[in-house]
């Protein structure tokens, strides 16, 4: 078991989401940043798409109540285990007892934590994601709150030992091909086609401001109005991860991992799958460019990524 | 059929059928989206169905395996779609959906904008009530929570904007109208339509292994009844 000392800002249990319920209104969700959670359950000998926890901007305190192999990946939170820092993107054998402090950090926003076993609440339409707009998966369909005590599933059977961390890690940032920093790859959207020529121009070439308006559902730019060039209503259509929508306003939203599943707003660019882990980042204030890519040209950085994924996998042969 | 086949990214592409704003579109999505659902199209994870579109969710890394060529993944499966979409029997051959009936107990408490809708559509509460439980309704697409539904078929004398200022909380059941449309609460959610009643029924249980109780293409009747029924029917699936 582990128990939530402290819980954090918005500490929630995720796995690789919920698929094939879209069609019901249900969203697929999961961790905001799935391949560094596919990474951190590597790293800790679960299959990939185990239970893990969830942290952004202010992370929890949790106790670990027996010994455990954690390792956790994502933004530089100050991590400390009895006051000495837990390093990222490695597994580490905690002794039971071991109070883990997550502390908050300084860039970026989000972290993914997971332990040996995987977090074990049950499964709600095949996955164990927290869904907090629909109240249900995860634990008791909410973020986390101090006192909850998570049970873990089993592992096989460790010998107790001290605190100790891998020498290697494996950093997910590094799996992917690099686009520069507050950049972002994106496609065209569907309504692409009915922004003023202005308007694409200006959003392929100018540089937005996340705002504080965000959540896992979306976040709003602040930056130039990105007009249609005559007024059009759209017909409700499904949306994804990653959409950028242009309401009436002018000012774009990009979908988190949370959007519904059908949206109304004009669609003007997608970001690669390659880049989704950089939105779980945002903070207030940070700025971001869009920088075109085309259908291909994403599939080929996809498809690097895994291959890249699948050898360091294949070289840590893994013993923890 | 011609359809336009457009991409969502790099995981999806959608089927667009051609805009007309006719009683047989929704039908027609339908039919697209169950003849695609066979499991025989490679990489394919998920069909998400709307008023006039099919998105089309697969996987690039899966299509690989399927031997389609690295440098075109999208269009191999645009290419696999519509051959298998030429394929697509008559509207006629389908089997006609499901017929739902949903109980509903219209006005007081349960339906707080009964009274407001009668006064602006010059009709008394009960007109009202005759009018919407007469129609017979189709539902679109479920969205913008689990299970909830948009219901095409409301009639013309019935079409207002939404509320000028949304409802923080409407509760689950509620039977409301707004843009020309019919809508279901399945649980407690802020909202702007005009709600008009309320039903017993659970429209959405994800402990369950079929969780909603309307999918998209459904057909779906009204039926008044009184508060006693309701209570009766409570907490029944």
């Amino acid at each position: 078991m582990i128990e939530i000392v402290r819980a954090g800002m918005l500490t929630t249990i995720q796995d690789l989401g919920r698929p094939g319920y879209q069609n019901l209104g249900v969203v697929v969700g999961g961790a905001a940043d799935s391949f560094a959670a596919r990474v951190a359950n590597f790293l800790v000998g679960n299959p990939e798409n185990s239970a893990l926890l969830e942290m952004a901007f202010a992370g929890p305190t949790l106790r670990l109540e027996t010994d455990a192999v954690i390792a956790w990946c994502g933004a530089d939170f100050d991590a400390r285990c009895q006051g000495e820092p837990l390093l990222k993107n490695r597994p580490i054998h905690l002794p039971a007892g071991s109070v883990l402090d997550f502390g908050g950090t300084k860039r970026g926003a989000m972290a993914w934590l997971a332990i040996a076993g995987g977090i074990d609440v049950p499964e709600v339409l095949g996955s164990r994601s927290t869904d907090l707009s629909g109240k249900f998966g995860g634990f008791e369909g909410r973020k986390l709150a101090a006192g909850d005590r998570l049970a873990l599933g089993r592992t096989a059977g460790r010998k107790p030992s001290p605190q100790t961390a891998a020498s290697w890690s494996l950093i997910p940032e590094r799996l992917v091909a690099v686009c520069g920093p507050g950049v972002v790859r994106v496609l065209r959207g569907p309504e692409w086609e009915w922004f003023s020529p202005k308007a694409r121009e200006t959003f392929s070439q100018s540089v937005f401001e996340i705002t504080k308006e965000g959540n896992r559902m979306g976040t709003r730019l602040a930056g130039p109005s990105l007009p249609l060039a005559e007024p059009r209503e759209m017909i409700s259509a499904a949306v994804d991860h990653g959409v950028i929508q242009v309401p009436p306003s002018g000012r774009p939203i990009v979908l988190g991992i949370d959007r519904q599943t059908i949206g109304g707003y004009p669609r003007i660019g997608v970001v690669a799958t390659v880049d989704l882990g950089k939105l779980a980042q945002f903070r207030p204030g940070n700025t971001v460019r869009f920088h075109e890519i085309q259908t291909h040209e994403a599939h080929e950085l996809l498809i690097r990524r895994e291959r890249d994924f699948s050898i360091a996998r294949a070289c840590l042969s893994f013993s923890p | 059929m011609e359809p336009r086949i457009t991409t969502l990214g790099d995981r999806a592409l959608i089927i667009e059928l051609p805009s007309r704003a006719d009683d047989e579109t929704p039908a027609r999505i339908q039919q697209v989206c169950s003849w695609l659902s066979d499991g025989r199209l490679p990489g394919v994870t998920e069909l998400v169905s709307a008023a006039t579109t099919v998105t089309v969710f697969y996987e690039a890394i899966a299509l690989k395996r399927f031997a389609a060529p690295k440098h075109d993944l999208a269009g191999w499966l645009a290419s696999r779609l519509k051959e298998r979409l030429s394929l697509l029997p008559d509207a006629a051959a389908q089997p006609p959906a499901r017929l739902i009936e949903i109980p509903v107990c219209y006005g007081g408490d349960f339906g707080p904008d009964l009274e407001s809708i009668a006064t602006r559509a010059k009709r008394s509460p009960g007109e009202i009530i005759t009018l919407h439980s007469a129609a017979e309704y189709v539902v679109l697409q479920l969205g913008f929570a689990p299970g909830f539904p948009y219901l095409h078929g409301l009639p013309e004398s019935l079409r207002f904007p939404r509320r000028e200022t949304p409802r923080t909380r409407v509760a689950a059941g509620s039977v409301a109208i707004a843009n020309g449309q019919s809508c279901v609460y399945p649980s407690e959610i802020p909202g702007g339509w005009h709600v008009l009643g309320r039903t017993p029924l659970r429209l959405f249980d994800p402990n369950c292994s079929s969780p909603a109780l309307l999918q998209p293409g459904d057909r779906v009747k009204f039926r008044s009844i009184s508060f006693d029924e309701f209570e009766r029917l409570e907490g029944t699936p």
